[in-house]
């Protein structure tokens, strides 16, 4: 997993509320099965209209928000499918962090395993966040995540939570795998004393 | 409980790993590069389902990368040892329609796949949920998840559900009530006079939907009517009386606490219709698309501006003013015999539509065999129907069966988002009942008034 600790970059606004993965990136491009290449399917069907084209309205779409690393969005961002793909489509398009007032589980559960940060913000503060990114050429926040802090150039910070472990894979990088691991004994040993139904294994 | 070291989330041991072809491939490539193997290959069942065609099992398969996708599971579980009920196999079938009907999914048990319908196995009172890929890769390699302890939410249902009410209705009724969110962070269980008398496969539509309230997970306790279900079926334990005996144990205690509760009485619900692109946004059939000014908030509203223009509705439309172009019944929310039946009692002696292409979509090999011998099949293929061959078809539109831009669907699938059964294409969730009915009527239509005939 690729490490987080303090990461600057430019702000896209995409102010809507209940963004399902579906949207994030559509069914027919989880035919692949590769991990890489998906950055150009996010957000396929806002993005670009019947033909393919780029749609020039979709915030994404605008010049200033071009190599935008930070998403600010809506509440329940990546309800819906589990879909990891959703996942490899953001960071592979260049997002680092997603800032929202909420999250779907299992989505922030598949970005914390790439390496992507999910920040939960106030209402109130996405949509001031919003309406910088919105205002002001070239938006940046900085994300700290050893103060748990976000900020920018013109007054704005606010803290924001995040599990002590996860934190801690983030930071340094983690393969989880292999932290799991490390516990084989108690797993051996669990297993001795709850092995697979007969039934499983015939 | 694996383990619960300090500092770290505690690790839980998986019973069951479900796995498929869309999720699956890039997890077994991960496996494959760290060097490592399926630790409990015995606890892992793979079938097809996502993309599989549902034209008759032996056509080809022409869109070359869902082939490839499907050839890529076929290698990984011949390669790395796991059970899979490929196309051709008799017991092939939607992942949360066959893991219950084999006998797979039993109470207790911790099961997971990478896929967020998981929570349907809920249904028997074990803890199931979706996961990602990376997570997938985790369990073929460890058999564990770290999983912090989530909150818990009591639904309570009371009363009974009334004639041409389904557990489709009361779920659509509770993201009705709760939101599409109102269950992040939990776990759900249901409970109440209205869930105890539901079926199994009534129970697997209500569980099916936690996620679409937010919820990783939803379960019911598990009673005689799940212990009947199970018992008899070829993964079913064998050594059925302790099996029995470690089941009574495991219903929440009567002055249990959650996090949350939530009460609901089932005589007030009515069949639901969604009209809007999430599941939270639905009416009873008998009333109206929502005028703007019922929303509170501005941000409501332009939500709400959005669904309209990609629904193609008016606000204020009569539900029962709304005509279809597509009906599909199928899904793992509803695609069991049962939802079959209740469907084909509905099409028994009409015709669908002039104006309408309706399909039916069997969850299984199994199921399928089933409703042909009950003669359902001839119901649905006299009434106009097509009765196809199983997998998740037009739920996520994966396969060849989509809908065209600006065709109207009335589904007894899961989601209604944007594009999700095809681009452009407008969904409205619905039961196996009523789907039927507005197959045949051409429009939605409330089927508590039906004419059934023999």
């Amino acid at each position: 997993m690729k490490a987080f600790n303090v990461h600057k970059g430019k702000v896209a606004p995409l102010h809507r509320a209940n963004i399902d993965t579906d949207q994030i990136v559509p069914k027919q491009f989880l035919k692949r099965i590769e991990r890489t290449g998906f950055g150009e399917f996010l957000f396929y069907d806002w993005r670009r209209d019947q033909n393919g084209q780029l749609d020039p309205g979709f915030p994404l779409n605008h010049s200033r928000h071009k190599g935008a690393s930070i998403l600010v969005t809506g509440k329940n961002f990546g309800c819906g499918s589990s879909r990891e793909h959703a996942v490899w489509a953001l960071d592979d398009f260049g997002f680092r962090a997603v800032i929202a007032p909420s999250f779907a589980d299992i989505f922030a559960n598949n970005c914390v395993k790439n390496g992507v940060l999910t920040i939960v913000l106030s209402e109130a503060e996405v949509a001031q966040l919003v309406e910088r990114a919105t205002k002001h050429e070239d938006y940046q926040l900085t994300i700290d995540l050893q103060d748990c802090e976000v900020r920018d150039e013109h007054g704005f910070s606010a803290g924001f939570q995040v599990d002590e472990f996860t934190r801690h894979c983030l930071l340094n990088g983690l393969d989880d795998i292999g932290l799991t691991l490390q516990h084989e004994r108690e797993i051996t040993a669990y297993e001795a004393v709850h092995p697979a139904p007969v039934r499983l294994v015939s | 409980m694996v383990s619960e070291a300090e500092g770290q989330p505690p690790l839980l041991y998986i019973d069951l790993h479900l796995i498929h072809e869309v999720t699956s491939p890039q997890a077994f490539d991960g496996l494959r590069t760290a060097g490592r193997k399926v630790r409990r290959p015995e606890r892992t069942v793979a079938t097809v389902d996502h993309n599989v065609p549902t034209e008759p099992r032996g056509t080809p398969i022409t869109d070359a990368i869902a082939a490839k996708q499907i050839e890529a599971l076929q290698q990984n579980c011949r390669e790395f040892g796991v059970r899979l009920f490929d196309i051709d196999s008799a017991d092939q079938g939607i992942v949360h329609v066959i893991g219950p009907e084999l006998g797979f999914t039993q109470p207790g048990m911790t099961i997971v796949c990478g896929d967020s319908h998981t929570s349907t196995h809920g249904a028997f009172g074990a803890l199931a949920f979706g996961i990602g890929t990376s997570e997938v890769e985790h369990v073929l390699a460890t058999q564990c998840l770290p999983q912090r302890k989530p909150k818990s939410m009591l639904i309570k249902v009371a009363g009974e559900l009334g004639p041409g009410v389904s557990a489709k209705d009361l779920a659509l009724g509770i993201i009705a009530k709760i939101g599409t969110d109102g269950a992040t962070g939990h776990v759900i269980e249901y409970a109440g006079q209205a869930v105890r008398s539901l079926s199994m496969e009534g129970r697997m539509t209500l569980c099916n939907m936690s996620i679409e309230a937010g919820a990783r997970a939803g379960m019911v306790a598990p009673d005689e009517t799940t212990y009947a279900y199970v018992k008899g079926r070829r993964f079913a334990p064998r050594d059925w009386d302790s099996a029995i005996e470690r089941w009574k144990a495991l219903p929440s205690d009567a002055n249990a606490g959650y996090d949350a509760v939530v009460e609901l009485d089932a005589a007030q619900l009515s069949p639901f219709v969604t009209w809007g692109t999430n599941p939270g946004m639905v009416v009873p059939v008998s009333e109206r698309v929502p005028e703007l000014s019922a929303m509170k908030t501005d941000a409501e509203r332009n939500a709400a501006r959005r669904m309209f223009e990609y629904m193609g509705l008016e606000p204020g439309k009569r539900i029962e003013h709304i005509t279809v172009d597509r009906v599909f019944i199928g899904s793992c929310t509803n695609s069991r015999i049962e939802d079959l039946r209740a469907a084909a009692k509905v099409a028994r002696g009409h015709r669908v539509s002039s104006k309408v292409r309706a399909m039916v979509v069997p969850g299984s090999q199994a199921v399928k065999r089933a409703a042909e011998k009950e003669g359902l099949d001839q119901v649905f293929r006299d009434a106009g129907f097509e009765w196809r061959e199983s997998g998740c078809s037009m739920c996520l539109g994966m396969n060849p069966d989509i809908l065209q831009p600006g065709e109207r669907c009335a589904s007894t699938s899961n989601r209604n988002f944007e594009g999700r059964q095809g681009r452009g294409g407008r969904t409205h969730l619905v039961s196996p009942m009523m789907a039927a009915a507005a197959a045949i009527a051409g429009h939605f239509i409330d089927v508590r008034n039906w004419e059934f005939r023999n």
